[in-house]
Parts: structure tokens; C-alpha cells; sequence
């Protein structure tokens, strides 16, 4: 009987043990992911403030904004999303599991995403007019891949 | 003893038929198409309003690809699995024999040329607010685009869901062709009236469903639970929504939030077709938005 207790409790202390260690493992990722997402965000933004006019365009600004998009673009994004990190798993993120299923479709999303950053990075200093069509061709890449690998928005 | 029998039997052959009779597909009168003639450029204005290609193009297709509306895409409810149709211009697997009054019958009254009712999956109680004319010009649109020989799949219904005459007492309760928001007496508005309850159909997505899969017309664009998947479907009210109108027409253009977050799931298949439309049809849909009342 006692060892039946003990082998209980064990048992029990190892699988409470074991799920708050589950979704602190993926902590720093989840970190990670939404930071760089966020860093995207923040000089998207900045780009369109000045291709709807709320902010004065200039070329130097435009230029920062889409160099720091191609070096998102280059951060190394397979440490970052490791198996087990979806939103059926753990809380916290909209990770879909489809991005597993369909790895390779989601690495080909983020390299078209690479690819319109560096569109962008070779023509945003030419002038306000160059912004909207830069930002149509990141935005379409950020579509492709939150449509079939993002939870929807609530 | 036998009268009062013969009174019963009686009663309960009117009451089927009756019920037959309420349950009936109601097919549109056979001279709605009288005077109407097509034009295909205002049916493509349509097409991406309507937002065809969402459900009807082949999953995962892109680009050009997506105008080969070859269909099989899986919808799931509570109700069962549906599975969009080829509605692609193919005369045999698709819809390219049809004539507009087949169109109309099924976009405006939810009625298939062999005379069934269609699931409200396919969202013809929003489509059922655009016009005759309307249908016309799409499907001379529709004309125009690829043909698919891929067989369209049968839904994955379980019983009783499987008797289609049930959704003809569905449709006495919730097809109703009148618009929800009151004569706004302002021609944007009117304008972004018909986009967003009609073709665009946002409400079925952004309005609750009661347990029959009604649309909660008095929680008119209040989110709710998505009805196919996980995860909620953000309110459009005030409350919620605190967008400016240049915000929600850049959303509908971009796919950009103000803070430049981009638009997930099936909202970002919306903005691409919403992309597609004139500035003009995004700032009316932005208008009626705004317009939506505190609830």
C-alpha cells in the first residue's frame, strides 16, 4: 500500500512537474518570434506612416526601416520554431500546427518575405512614391503566410 | 367516433402539406430576368466583393490560379463538414452550363437548378440583398474565367442535417432579404450598406449564430465564436473596433493594422480580394463600419 502512495505521488508530482516545464521551454522562443514580428511591425509602420502621409517622408528613415526588414529576413528561424510550440500545445501563441505539416511552405512564405524586404531596401530612397508598392509586395508575403499559418485574429 | 378520425386525418394531411407547401424551394418568378442584359466588368467588381475565390478556389492555390474555381475547400460546423463545389465555367463539373436565372435561383432564394435548397455554408441569405442584375453581371464574369474537370465532393453531414427539406423551414427563419442597418440616407453609406451586408457577407463571419446557426441579427456585428474552428471573430462595434475609418479602408487595401500587425487566418484571403476593389467601395465599407451602432 505505502509503496502504491508513494509510486502515486511520484507519479502525480512528475506530471505537474511537468507541464508548467513544458511551456517555459518555449518561453525565450515564443520571445524570440514575437519580437521579431514585432521589430517588422514597428518599421512596416514607419514606412506607411509615410506612404499615407502621416509622416514626412525621408529617404535616410525609409532606407533604416527597410534595411532592419532584410535583416529580420536573415535572422536564422529554425532554432525559433521548434515542434511542440503551436497553440493546440501551449497558451500564448498562434502558431498553427499546419506550420509542422507544411514546413517547407512555411520556409518558402518567410523567403518571399526575404525577398520583398530586399525589394523594398533597393527602392524605398528613391522617393514617397516608391513606398506603396514596396509595401504591397511585403504585405502580400505577410498575408501568404498569416492566411495559412496564423490563427485567426480575435 | 369515426368523424372525429376523418377530422384528424384530415387535419394532419393539411397540416403536411401545409408544411410541405412552407418547406418548399421557393424558386424566383420566371420573369425576373425580363430587360436584364450583363456586362462582365461590373460582375468582376462583384466577384471580388463577393469573395468567390475564398471558398471556391482549390485550397492552397495562388496567383492566377486562384480563377480556376475548382472548389474543395473544407468548411467545418457543428452541423457536419462541408465541401466547397466546383463552380468553375466547366459545363459538366462546374457551373459554366448554367443559365442566370440558375445563378439567381441559387445565390438569391439558396435553390439549386434540380430544384433543391443549397446549405447556408454557401451565404446566399447575405448574397440574397444583391440584384438580379447584379447575378447577371457576375455570372458574365464568371463566363470568363478557367474550367476545372475536378469533381466537386459531397458534403460530410450527419443525420438529421442530411435532409435538405429542413432548410426550407431554416430559411422561413432566417432569409430575409431586407437590409439590417436602417435607410441611411447618405449615398456612401447606402453604398457600404450593400457591400457589407450583401456580396461581401461579413456578417456571417462577424455576427453570432443561435443554436440552429441563425445569425443573431440583434447582436448584428458584435464577433462571436468562430463558427468553423477555433478561436473567436473579433466584434466590428464601436466598443471594439476603435479604428479610424482611413485605418479600417488601409486594413481592407494593405492588411495592416494601425500598429502594422497584418491580418491572419481567412481575414487575410478577405483583404486580398477587398484589395481588388475601388478606394472608393473600401472607404463606403469603412463608413457603414463606423456607422454600426454602440450595442
Amino acid at each position: 500500500m505505502k509503496t502504491r502512495i508513494i509510486a502515486l505521488a511520484a507519479a502525480t508530482g512528475l506530471a505537474s512537474a511537468a507541464a508548467p516545464a513544458l511551456a517555459q521551454d518555449f518561453d525565450a522562443v515564443l520571445k524570440a518570434r514575437q519580437g521579431e514580428m514585432r521589430i517588422m511591425a514597428i518599421n512596416l509602420g514607419i514606412l506607411g506612416a509615410m506612404a499615407r502621409g502621416n509622416l514626412e517622408y525621408n529617404a535616410e528613415m525609409a532606407q533604416a526601416a527597410a534595411d532592419s526588414l532584410v535583416a529580420v529576413s536573415q535572422i536564422n528561424q529554425r532554432p525559433l520554431w521548434r515542434e511542440g510550440s503551436d497553440n493546440m500545445s501551449i497558451d500564448g501563441t498562434k502558431a498553427l500546427p499546419m506550420i509542422w505539416d507544411d514546413i517547407a511552405g512555411f520556409r518558402a512564405d518567410w523567403e518571399a518575405f526575404g525577398k520583398a524586404a530586399a525589394a523594398a531596401a533597393a527602392t524605398v530612397a528613391n522617393g514617397q512614391e516608391a513606398l506603396g508598392p514596396a509595401l504591397r509586395g511585403i504585405g502580400g508575403t505577410c498575408q501568404a503566410c498569416h492566411e495559412a499559418f496564423r490563427e485567426a485574429d480575435s | 367516433m369515426r368523424k372525429l378520425l376523418t377530422f384528424v386525418i384530415a387535419l394532419g394531411v393539411i397540416a403536411g402539406a401545409a408544411g410541405l407547401w412552407l418547406t418548399r424551394p421557393d424558386r424566383l418568378p420566371g420573369t425576373a430576368l425580363a430587360g436584364v442584359s450583363a456586362e462582365a466588368g461590373r460582375g468582376e467588381q462583384l466577384f471580388w466583393a463577393g469573395g468567390c475565390v475564398s471558398c471556391h478556389a482549390a485550397p492552397g492555390a495562388e496567383g492566377e490560379d486562384k480563377l480556376i474555381l475548382a472548389g474543395g475547400m473544407r468548411l467545418e460546423s457543428p452541423f457536419g463538414t462541408f465541401v466547397s463545389p466546383n463552380i468553375s465555367s466547366d459545363p459538366t463539373h462546374g457551373i459554366g452550363a448554367w443559365s442566370v436565372d440558375d445563378l439567381a435561383n441559387a445565390m438569391l432564394r439558396g435553390v439549386s437548378p434540380e430544384g433543391a435548397h443549397y446549405y447556408p455554408s454557401f451565404p446566399y441569405t447575405s448574397y440574397a440583398r444583391m440584384s438580379v442584375q447584379d447575378i447577371a453581371d457576375l455570372k458574365a464574369y464568371l463566363d470568363t474565367l478557367p474550367a476545372s474537370d475536378t469533381p466537386s465532393a459531397p458534403h460530410e453531414m450527419g443525420f438529421p442535417f442530411t435532409i435538405r427539406r429542413g432548410i426550407g423551414l431554416w430559411k422561413l427563419l432566417n432569409l430575409d432579404p431586407d437590409w439590417v442597418m436602417a435607410d441611411p440616407g447618405d449615398a456612401v453609406l447606402e453604398r457600404g450598406r450593400f457591400l457589407v451586408e450583401g456580396p461581401g457577407h461579413c456578417s456571417e463571419c462577424h455576427t453570432p449564430r443561435d443554436g440552429f446557426g441563425g445569425l443573431d441579427t440583434a447582436n448584428w456585428m458584435a464577433g462571436g465564436p468562430n463558427p468553423s474552428g477555433p478561436g473567436r471573430i473579433p466584434s466590428l462595434l464601436p466598443d471594439a473596433l476603435t479604428w479610424s475609418a482611413t485605418d479600417i479602408a488601409y486594413y481592407l487595401e494593405s492588411g495592416f493594422t494601425p500598429d502594422f500587425d497584418s491580418a491572419g487566418g481567412h481575414m487575410a484571403s478577405v483583404v486580398s480580394n477587398m484589395e481588388k476593389l475601388p478606394a472608393a467601395d473600401r472607404e463606403a465599407i469603412a463608413a457603414y463600419i463606423k456607422a454600426l451602432p454602440v450595442n
